[in-house]
């Protein structure tokens, strides 16, 4: 491969890593609280919807961000309701988020299918920065919210262990009785979070019909939610990984494109398989690397009831 | 809130039927709503939908039709769930029975019914057992999460399947369909009168008894309910629980499997694209709404098959039949949100209450 096309390679790579990074990052916070949300799949979908049905509608993507933030948002707090104030089964929950998602996205954007988008998220050069040789292509010519998915990692960092909410937000996921004997509020922190979580997903969902795709396609995510679900284990609850996961699965997805592209003679459908298997790999290679290091939030998809302390 | 919620020692029979009845009822009133927004009546939908589903002779043997796949499925997914297995792979064990039992019709057309049914099966039942043991198999040695590894090797069935009725199974007087040949008239099963129910039905009865009376009278039926309670105590008592997560896994794959087989061998006669409008997840919501009791499944799968019935049918009337998945998502809401009046009942706020 000539260096062009690997730099090209890897900008497909980070561009295509992007929606995961966005979803896998919000779950990451929701498990964190100790809130398992397998809706992920769910609430990109419905972010996909109105984040391009409010692009339509309005003619400004912003306005469709905001839209996509808030379904994803609204669909976690379902979940965040049975959860936690009803104490349901938590995978059951995230199970009817994801088949719901899948219905309503389909119902309200059915007459959008095939309509054009007249303000995508097209690539902004950041002056000076894109212009540096190999790195500038790759990072600094991408679209505004692969910007703010770079923003987002670092901030999330801090906030996750360097801040004191975050070792309260910490505190929660892992021991959430000592956590409310020290006068944390764990539903509210297990709301918040989960509600965050959600959104986020939206926004990863409206990456792909408003800057990737971009078009509204029924079920358009196929699968991606689930393999975000799957980079958090493999990420270890921890931002940073999660980016690097998040960017290898980008680039597996970029490569089959390619693949396909310059007429590789393998079925392209047996292509399509890889991402799949290679999360259940990935899912193999956390488990052993656990044993050495950190595992999943302690109390995660447990419901915490305080009189039962 | 002037509300909270009080454990309480007991649940009668009566709030055990008043809450699945009641997240069926919310949820319809939910969906209403939604319809009403877009501008379809809800009474003349949900008529409809029922009319269409259970109101002709027709009508409701489709909907049999479509609660063979959902029953056999939900059987699979409610022994896995007893046991706290998160099996999600349904749909992709449907596909790959669907795919083995292909193979062996596609292959020995010419083997009499009585030999060539039965094979297919086996091979189906195999093939659904196989995929679900790797599931269950990387979560009893290695401790992989089973939800995820289940579900994301149903896009990898899925995709195989189109790999073969594209590529070298297809037929080749097919227009570039993506489907197999037609079976031979001895890989069908045989029907119920000009209707499409099939042989399956009974099949599938037959195991929603078996299947009840293994889980309350034998003793791995105890044991599968033991382990679903607590691995703890299991594990005190001396049961084997790796050796039963895979045993179990597989089981629930084999009886999906056979709602893929049957699919094959009852409704298409042949392999093809889209084989299940995702039978494997409505699945999930029947063995819940049916408490994963075998026997409450039968009519639950169903409901659910004249919900689908119902959902194809309004199409002709303007309503995407997404309509169909949403409402099935919001009994689920529903009905979780409802299971915590089984063990807690509402409780006025009382000042003497406050840190009982």
């Amino acid at each position: 491969m000539s260096s062009i096309m690997m730099v090209e390679f890897l900008a497909a790579a980070v561009q295509a890593g992007t929606p995961l990074l966005l979803a896998a990052s919000g779950e990451m916070l929701a498990e964190r609280s100790g809130i398992m949300n397998l809706g992920v799949e769910g609430m990109m979908l419905m972010g996909a919807v109105s984040g391009f049905l409010v692009t339509v509608l309005t003619g400004n993507n912003w306005w469709g961000i905001a839209a996509a933030l808030l379904a994803g948002g609204l669909m976690a707090l379902i979940h965040a309701l049975i959860c936690i104030t009803l104490r349901g089964n938590q995978v059951v929950s995230g199970l009817a988020l994801t088949i719901f998602g899948s219905g309503l996205s389909a119902f309200i954007g059915k007459g959008y299918v095939g309509t054009p988008l007249t303000d995508r998220f097209a690539a902004f050069p950041i002056p000076g920065l894109s212009e540096i040789p190999g790195i500038g292509r790759v990072l600094f010519q991408q679209d505004a919210l692969v910007y703010l998915s770079f923003i987002l990692v670092p901030v999330l960092y801090l906030l996750l262990y360097k801040s004191s909410w975050g070792l309260a937000l910490r505190a929660t996921g892992e021991d959430p009785a000592a956590a409310d004997a020290n006068g944390i509020n764990v539903a509210r922190m297990r709301y918040l979070n989960t509600f965050l979580g959600g959104a986020l997903a939206g926004l990863g969902g409206a990456y792909l019909s408003l800057a990737f795709a971009p078009a509204w396609m029924e079920n358009m995510t196929s699968g991606r939610g689930w393999i975000a679900l799957a980079l958090v284990i493999f990420g270890m609850w921890n931002p940073l990984w999660v980016m690097a996961g998040a960017y290898l699965f980008g680039g597996v997805e970029a490569l089959t494109f390619r693949l396909q592209t310059i007429g590789v003679t393998i079925s392209p459908l047996f292509l399509q398989m890889l991402p799949y298997v290679l999360t259940i790999l990935v899912l193999i290679a956390a488990v052993q690397r656990r044993a050495q290091e950190a595992g999943p939030p302690a109390a995660l998809g447990l419901p915490y009831d305080r009189e039962e302390r | 809130m002037p509300f909270h919620l009080v454990r309480r020692q007991e649940s009668g029979m009566g709030i055990r039927i008043m809450v699945p009845l009641f997240s069926v009822l919310l949820s319809l009133l939910a969906g209403a709503v939604l319809l009403w927004l877009y501008g379809h009546s809800p009474l003349i939908v949900y008529e409809s939908m029922l009319k269409s589903a259970f109101g002709s002779y027709y009508g409701f043997s489709e909907t049999l039709v479509k609660a063979i796949p959902l029953m056999l499925a939900a059987l699979g997914i409610s022994l896995a769930f007893r046991m706290k297995l998160w099996n999600i792979g349904a749909e992709g064990q449907i596909y790959m029975g669907a795919f083995a039992a292909s193979g062996v019709a596609l292959a020995w057309g010419q083997w009499s019914a009585w030999v060539l049914l039965p094979a297919m099966i086996l091979a189906g039942m195999l093939a659904g057992a196989l995929w679900a043991y790797i599931p269950g198999v990387l979560r009893a040695s290695l401790q992989v999460n089973e939800t995820l590894s289940s579900l994301l090797l149903n896009y990898v069935a899925i995709l195989w399947v189109d790999y073969l009725v594209l590529g070298p199974w297809k037929d080749p007087k097919g227009l570039n369909f993506p489907l197999t040949p037609r079976f031979t008239e001895n890989a069908t099963l045989p029907t119920w009168g000009d209707s499409r129910v099939h042989l399956g039905l009974l099949a599938a009865l037959l195991l929603a008894v078996i299947l009840w009376v293994i889980m309350r009278r034998s003793r791995w039926g105890y044991e599968i309910r033991v382990i679903g309670e607590s691995w703890d105590a299991a594990r005190y008592a001396g049961m084997n629980i790796s050796r039963n997560i895979v045993l179990v896994m597989a089981l629930s794959g084999a009886l999906a499997a056979l709602a893929g087989v049957f699919e094959v061998a009852g409704i298409t006669h042949r392999l093809q694209h889209g084989l299940s409008p995702g039978y494997g997840y409505s699945a999930i919501i029947v063995a819940w709404l049916g408490r994963l009791n075998p026997l409450a499944i039968v009519p639950v799968a169903v409901l659910f098959g004249g919900m689908l019935v119902g959902g194809y049918s309004i199409q002709t009337e303007g309503v995407p039949v997404s309509i169909a998945l949403i409402l099935q998502g919001l009994v689920l809401f529903f009905l979780l949100g409802g299971e915590v009046f089984l063990s807690h009942r509402l409780a006025r706020n009382d000042k003497s209450e406050v840190e009982g």
